[in-house]
């Protein structure tokens, strides 16, 4: 009886997370330079950024994980992609289980229209993440970019 | 390089275990290196790439930037308040030049 409530919850909870399709993919070089090959899930990250940016020169972004944020359970760092910028390796932020709340807001420069995606590591070693694509209007490197 | 300015900004008072929120902005350019000046050179790229946040002396948030980051960062994030004291900002750029910045802390 138990084992067979077990399978089914296990199946009905664990269905929609492997569905996904992953934002990034495990063997890009920069990804696994953070991720070291491990498998980066869908989820638990909220990343947010406007639909739409006038100017890319400076751009609202904040980002989000749930987490408890405990000794044994808490959000190690957060890793942001922009993957149509000169550098896409746009920031890191490490937290301990000291922050309370695995947040951060900061204001970002985006090249051009593109995808931006937030990995998470958490202490448990597993990766999560969220993208979000962002039309922007005027671009921020100059000619050049 | 001359004088870095910040701020630093944090709720006046807090209760003990309390979750609260740190802000700080750092007047720097955060020059990208692709940028051109009047004359067509290209301007050096100087931004300032890495910054660690200290909550008498426990190290609570570090951030690294690359041009990615716009012209005078911006941070908020959050620490949990354990006792009374000083929240330290120290960050570095690709000219070596640092900074600091703090705030106190008051634990109710």
């Amino acid at each position: 009886m138990k084992r067979r409530a077990f399978l089914f919850a296990a199946t009905v909870f664990a269905l929609p997370v492997r569905s996904q399709t992953p934002h990034v993919s495990r063997i890009d070089a920069l990804v696994w330079s953070l991720t070291n090959g491990a498998d980066v899930t869908p989820g638990k990250v909220k990343l947010a950024l406007p639909a739409l940016a006038e100017s890319g020169h400076s751009v609202e972004m904040s980002v989000r994980v749930e987490s408890p944020m405990t000794e044994k359970e808490h959000v190690r760092a957060i890793h942001l992609i922009a993957e149509k910028n000169p550098i896409r390796e746009m920031a890191s932020y490490y937290f301990g289980a000291r922050a309370g709340r695995a947040e951060v807001s900061s204001r970002v420069r985006l090249a051009k229209t593109q995808r931006v995606v937030a990995l998470a590591e958490l202490s448990n070693g597993t990766w999560w993440s969220d993208a979000v694509q962002v039309e922007v209007g005027e671009p921020s490197c100059g000619e050049d970019a | 390089m001359s004088e870095v300015r910040a701020r630093v900004l944090v709720p006046p008072q807090v209760k003990r275990g309390e979750v609260f929120e740190v802000r700080v902005l750092i007047q720097h350019g955060m020059e990208t290196g692709y940028r051109r000046d009047l004359e067509g050179r290209r301007v050096t790229r100087n931004i300032l790439h890495s910054l660690v946040c200290r909550y008498n002396g426990a190290e609570v948030f570090r951030a690294t930037m690359s041009s990615g980051t716009a012209a005078n960062p911006y941070l908020r994030f959050f620490t949990r308040a354990t006792e009374s004291g000083e929240l330290a900002f120290w960050w570095i750029d690709d000219n070596d030049a640092t900074g600091t910045a703090s705030a106190k802390v008051v634990v109710a």
